[in-house]
């Protein structure tokens, strides 16, 4: 498929817009991690997933895990977008009642594959919906987000040292390289060093890929679909907040509630762009 | 009585139904050949994962088959599905209502040698905590086969929890097992014995010391404690004097608990709980622990007589 790159950025934009409007409509939420993640989601849900918003639970779909369930502003942005349940839902986000919870929730969120929250348990997962997807002979693939600072989590290690010894190739691991957590810097915390290389000795192929350049980011996760020696893992080098110059790179902004001007300044910041 | 293991008994019932469906698949973390899950893993090695000492990634494996259509049985030991792993357990499984099934080995104290690290003493109170959670600890190894093919057939997450030692068989193969349905296997009026797994042919013997003093029991092997069958504890409650729980779990939030939550919502009856008194036990023989930490014979029946003696004070 041919990309529009002009038109995912437009989209990008917009669900970066969504986020913020839902996270200041439920007066609290997580931006800078859902804004970090805006362009693959963009890439994700508007070129490479083979996905059907009219039949949600279609066998043999795509799947996507939110690894890093606390974007799930994100991720409901662009469920919304590409049709899985009515753009007027988003006002709902953390309500009671509401099909959007703070986290993902499979069981209320059409397109929702998986639920997630908790860090660590996505690609974990993963693996099983990818096995899963061997035994029938079915030949979707399944994309994994996770946070680079939810990579600290043991079962993170547990599940990549898996997929990699069984050459899981339909699993496709991307992380959010950002470098903030939620306190600090992640190297003010508990860095990690040579990350890809890591991953790499387990038996993944790695791909470096700067988290906002939507073109790399095709080009990137379109080998990783094809890519037939093992699981891939896409270490996107990313910007906490990206888009809203005031949250950009800031770990304060993973979860801090918007004053009305702050509001005001990112809304205006991203209709600019 | 004859003895048989439970944990064979589910390494048998695991090969029947993965012949039956193509659904069924295994995931194990190293220790098949404990957990017998090694006789489905020569028979179906294409459905079997050992995913290695790794139960939380056990946890999300199985979630991930769920979703697609698989029906996985987790194995492993219980302290490591309700300990290691409770928080993937939560929310990978529970959370989403996964039709996942957890049967895990070594539960109560049976264990026993392996010493404190190894005995599974909190995991059916844990367990019982979680939302969406079926909770199963069936009485012998027929009863395994039966909580198995029932846990089968019901949609949604269950835990099963068999024991390390083989266990007296007190079941005949024409029995009916159904989930939230307890057993009665002794009739009686005077008192009403409630155990669950290991401690069901316990819960008998006592039964039979106390006809020697002239006292009826009723037993009930309450092998599922969540649901529990309220309805056959309201009974007891109202046929008998008393009620006696025995579980080689700790004291805190298992069968007694259970029971007396039934109880203190419905009819107040004299009652005494039998399990471990809220401490870690030992290395040693599995009949040397029950009766150093609170279960022996001796144990049932004295707690019988407490609240027979109760009743009486009150009436």
């Amino acid at each position: 498929m041919n990309a529009d790159i002009p038109q995912l950025k437009r989209i990008a934009c917009k669900l970066r817009i969504s986020v913020i409007d839902m996270i200041r409509e439920a007066g609290s939420g997580h931006p800078g991690g859902s804004l970090s993640i805006a362009d693959i989601m963009a890439v994700l849900y508007f070129h490479a997933m083979r996905i059907n918003p009219v039949n949600p639970d279609w066998p043999d779909r795509d799947r996507f895990i939110l690894s890093k369930g606390h974007a799930a502003p994100i991720l409901y942005a662009a469920l919304a977008e590409r049709g899985f349940f009515p753009a007027a839902a988003l006002g709902t986000l953390r309500k009671k009642g509401s099909i959007l919870q703070g986290h993902p929730d499979m069981t209320k969120t059409p397109g929702v594959d998986i639920s997630t929250g908790c860090l660590g348990e996505g690609l974990s997962a993963g693996i099983g919906v990818a096995i899963s997807a061997g035994i029938d002979g079915r030949d979707f693939n399944t994309f994994v987000i996770i946070g680079d600072g939810e990579v600290q989590e043991g079962q993170v290690w547990e599940a990549a040292m898996y997929a990699g010894s069984k050459k899981l190739s339909n699993l496709i691991a991307i992380v959010d390289d950002n470098g903030c957590m939620c306190d600090d810097h992640i190297d003010d915390i508990l860095p990690m060093p040579a990350m890809g290389d890591k991953w790499q000795s387990f038996g993944w192929k790695v791909i470096e890929v700067d988290g906002h350049n939507i073109a790399d980011l095709i080009r990137a996760i379109d080998q990783s679909k094809t890519f037939t020696g093992g699981p891939v893992l896409i270490q996107a080098k990313c910007i906490k907040g990206k888009g809203v110059s005031f949250m950009e790179n800031q770990p304060n902004w993973h979860g801090q509630v918007m004053k009305e001007d702050e509001y005001q300044k990112a809304i205006a910041e991203l209709k600019g762009a | 009585m004859k003895l048989m293991h439970t944990r064979e008994a589910f390494g048998e019932v695991l090969v029947e139904l993965g012949e039956e469906s193509n659904n069924i698949v295994v995931l194990e973390a190293d220790i098949s050949t404990s957990t017998k899950t090694e006789y489905f893993a020569k028979r179906f090695p294409n459905r079997f994962f050992n995913t290695g000492i790794a139960e939380q990634n056990e946890m999300g494996i199985a979630a991930g088959l769920a979703v697609t259509g698989k029906i996985p049985f987790v194995s492993t030991y219980s302290v490591f599905a309700s300990m290691r792993a409770c928080e993937q357990v939560r929310t990978s499984i529970a959370y989403p209502r996964l039709n996942v099934k957890i049967a895990v080995s070594h539960g109560g104290l049976t264990a026993a040698s392996d010493g404190a690290t190894h005995q599974g003493i909190e995991c059916l109170g844990i367990m019982r905590t979680i939302p969406n959670m079926t909770v199963i600890m069936p009485a012998d190894a027929i009863a395994v086969k039966k909580a198995v093919r029932a846990a089968i057939v019901y949609e949604g997450p269950v835990y099963l929890q068999f024991t390390r030692d083989a266990l007296p068989v007190i079941y005949n193969d024409d029995f009916d097992f159904t989930i939230g349905k307890a057993n009665t296997l002794r009739k009686g009026n005077d008192i009403t014995i409630i155990a669950l797994g290991d401690m069901v042919s316990r819960a008998l013997e006592a039964a039979e010391k106390l006809k020697t003093v002239g006292i009826e029991a009723r037993v009930i092997d309450m092998h599922t404690i969540k649901p529990i069958d309220r309805e056959i504890i309201i009974r007891a409650a109202e046929e008998t004097k008393g009620i006696v729980t025995v579980e080689d779990q700790n004291i805190i939030n298992g069968l007694g608990s259970a029971v007396a939550e039934v109880i203190v919502e419905s009819k107040l009856v004299p009652m005494e709980r039998v399990g471990i008194k809220d401490t870690f036990a030992e290395s040693g023989r599995y009949e040397e622990l029950l009766n150093k930490y609170g279960l022996s014979i001796p144990d049932i029946v004295n707690a019988a007589e407490r609240v027979l003696e109760r009743k009486t004070n009150t009436d």
